[in-house]
């Protein structure tokens, strides 16, 4: 009995462990042991080195999913933080109805991937979407039919995936802006400073931390964007907007290649962990001093 | 200087009433769609109000569209998604606290490092474990059932949840759980009088955002639901790309919309413990 109660702080946490040590890490073994064999369709467990990362390397399709991850992350991550900062600032200026604008900014955060992706697929339709708009308003040479070219339609995941996350970061942007010190930005008005300055000088080198966890925030959801792509273009024209995350799915689920969709994942997972761990280590470290 | 000022604040206000324009314009776009007809689509322009209101494309989204070969509309899905997100919430929220309160306040050899690996937990791409996953949904007998979501969307939410309430907790003096414990008060005792009275803005924080993550969830409904559990989102990805019969544009908008309105309802509702939980699972808290 005392026993037990000594233990009851553990024995609470027991079933989390034994969940996560299963559910999360026995998976990933799962995964990265699966992507060392020759599975195919079904999993098969004799080690055989590299060669599904080198098939993975060797595919077309891969490739143009990671150069796809390349241009729709480095546009989404700085087109969101430009516009998100941009936002903020502007906000930050006594506003009047600033409640309101906010409000407007950052509801699409709350929307599923799948609803954004169903309503800007309608804006952008060719046929009748904007262009449609446009050239009934007399444009008559608007063309804007990126959705439908190979080479452009990448860029409509970056539109509509900017919509959703860019007013996020002005929320994060905006909460860094609120907790600069007060006193400084004074003492600064005082001097004359001009308002620009302040914010270059000033204000914005102390919201570091800030940018960095925008910076996290975003990359981590452009590795693992997906329901977006297959709600905008499922992956098309062909596989023009394949992205990592899309390539997996397909290799698991309708392809039923086990060794490629496992490869594919860990390398997801690498990309991430890239990005991540140095940012939770710095976090976790403070942490442990205290 | 007071003129260039003046001009200095309309186009500010100017640029942020734009931007404003440039978020609400999907939802306008959604909304103005799925109360025309078809035939005022094909003629009208994108942006014009509806000429003649219409709410037969609602209707049909909700109880007739098809999703696949199964032209029931949403509402089954919807249903199956309240089914899937409610016992999920709640599942995960409790463990969670019970979990925070542990890390904050009852800490032991090695709770910091097992609490890294749910933090790091947190951050994996599920699509590393989609696969066993499956794979082992199909052992339990849970493939394609609603209690085989319901079980993945506790485990991989349990790893925020337990974040959550651990920073929420530990803020707590440790003097107070020591003086409890002097007067005689177990674990759970002073869980329940102490901790559980003070957690109602952190409960809220944590229902908002589980309940938006499994909601919105698609992958994990893609991936697991059969053809009798799968959620709302699936379903309207389904309804969406249906090539059955003519494309009907108002009822897709309408089923989007459909599907939108829970979590919207609990963002206007409940805004600022929305934005409180997005900048916990971002920044530390």
């Amino acid at each position: 009995m005392e026993w037990l109660e000594r233990n009851v702080p553990k024995l609470v946490l027991a079933p989390s462990f034994v969940a996560i040590l299963v559910f999360v890490y026995g998976f990933i073994a799962w995964t990265a042991w699966i992507s060392l064999t020759k599975s195919k369709l079904m999993p098969r467990y004799e080690i055989d080195g590299l060669g599904q990362y080198t098939r993975l390397f060797a595919a077309p399709r891969w490739d143009v999913a990671m150069n796809n991850l390349y241009i729709f992350g480095a546009l989404f991550i700085i087109i969101s933080m430009l516009i998100g900062l941009m936002l903020a600032i502007f906000l930050d200026q006594k506003i009047r109805a600033e409640g309101v604008l906010r409000t407007i900014y950052l509801y699409p955060m709350a929307l599923s991937l799948i609803v954004t992706g169903t309503a800007w697929k309608w804006i952008l339709n060719p046929g009748l979407g904007i262009q449609d708009m446009m050239r009934d308003w007399g444009f008559a040479n608007f063309t804007f039919d990126w959705l439908i070219r190979p080479e452009m339609a990448i860029y409509t995941v970056v539109i509509a995936a900017v919509w959703q996350a860019s007013g996020f970061v002005m929320a994060l942007f905006l909460a860094g802006l609120r907790s600069v010190d007060t006193e400084i930005i004074r003492a600064a008005q005082v001097d004359g400073i001009p308002t620009r300055r302040i914010y270059t000088a000033i204000i914005i080198p102390t919201m570091a931390p800030i940018f960095l966890s925008a910076f996290i925030v975003l990359a981590h959801l452009a590795i693992k964007a997906f329901d977006l792509v297959i709600a905008l273009t499922n992956g098309g024209p062909g596989y023009a907007t394949d992205l990592p995350a899309t390539y997996m799915y397909a290799m698991a689920f309708s392809r039923g290649d086990l060794g490629q969709a496992a490869a594919s994942a860990m390398i997801m997972m690498m990309v991430i962990f890239a990005i991540v761990v140095p940012y939770l280590y710095s976090e976790l470290r403070p942490r442990r001093d205290q | 200087m007071t003129s260039n000022t003046t001009l200095l604040r309309w186009g500010l206000y100017g640029i942020l009433i734009l931007f404003a324009l440039f978020y609400l314009l999907p939802l306008f776009v959604m909304l103005t769609t799925s109360l025309k007809s078809l035939e005022e689509i094909r003629t009208g322009s994108l942006l014009a109000l509806p000429r003649a209101i219409t709410f037969q494309p609602w209707l049909e989204a909700w109880s007739t569209a098809c999703a696949g070969t199964q032209c029931e509309g949403l509402r089954p899905f919807f249903w199956n998604s309240v089914l899937m997100a409610v016992p999920a919430v709640m599942i995960s929220t409790v463990v969670g606290a019970l979990n925070g309160y542990v890390f904050a306040q009852w800490r032991f050899p090695g709770a910091n490092l097992f609490f890294a690996a749910i933090l790091f937990g947190c951050f994996i791409p599920f699509q590393v474990v989609l696969m066993p996953m499956a794979r082992m949904l199909g052992l339990m007998g849970l493939a394609g059932t609603i209690p085989g979501l319901i079980f993945v969307h506790v485990i991989y939410g349990i790893g925020f949840t337990t974040l959550f309430f651990r920073n929420y907790y530990v803020t707590i003096p440790q003097e107070l759980v020591r003086a409890a414990k002097v007067d005689g008060a177990g674990f759970f005792r002073i869980f329940w009088s102490i901790f559980l009275p003070i957690s109602l803005p952190i409960i809220t924080v944590s229902v908002i955002w589980q309940f938006t993550q499994i909601w919105n969830d698609f992958l994990f409904g893609v991936s697991f639901s059969g053809p009798g559990s799968q959620p709302v989102t699936v379903a309207l990805n389904n309804i969406v790309n249906s090539t059955t019969g003519v494309k009907a544009y108002n009822v897709d908008m309408a089923a989007a919309i459909i599907a939108a309105l829970p979590t919207l309802l609990v963002y206007v509702v409940a805004g600022k413990y929305f934005i409180r939980g997005l900048t916990a699972g971002s920044v530390k808290g």
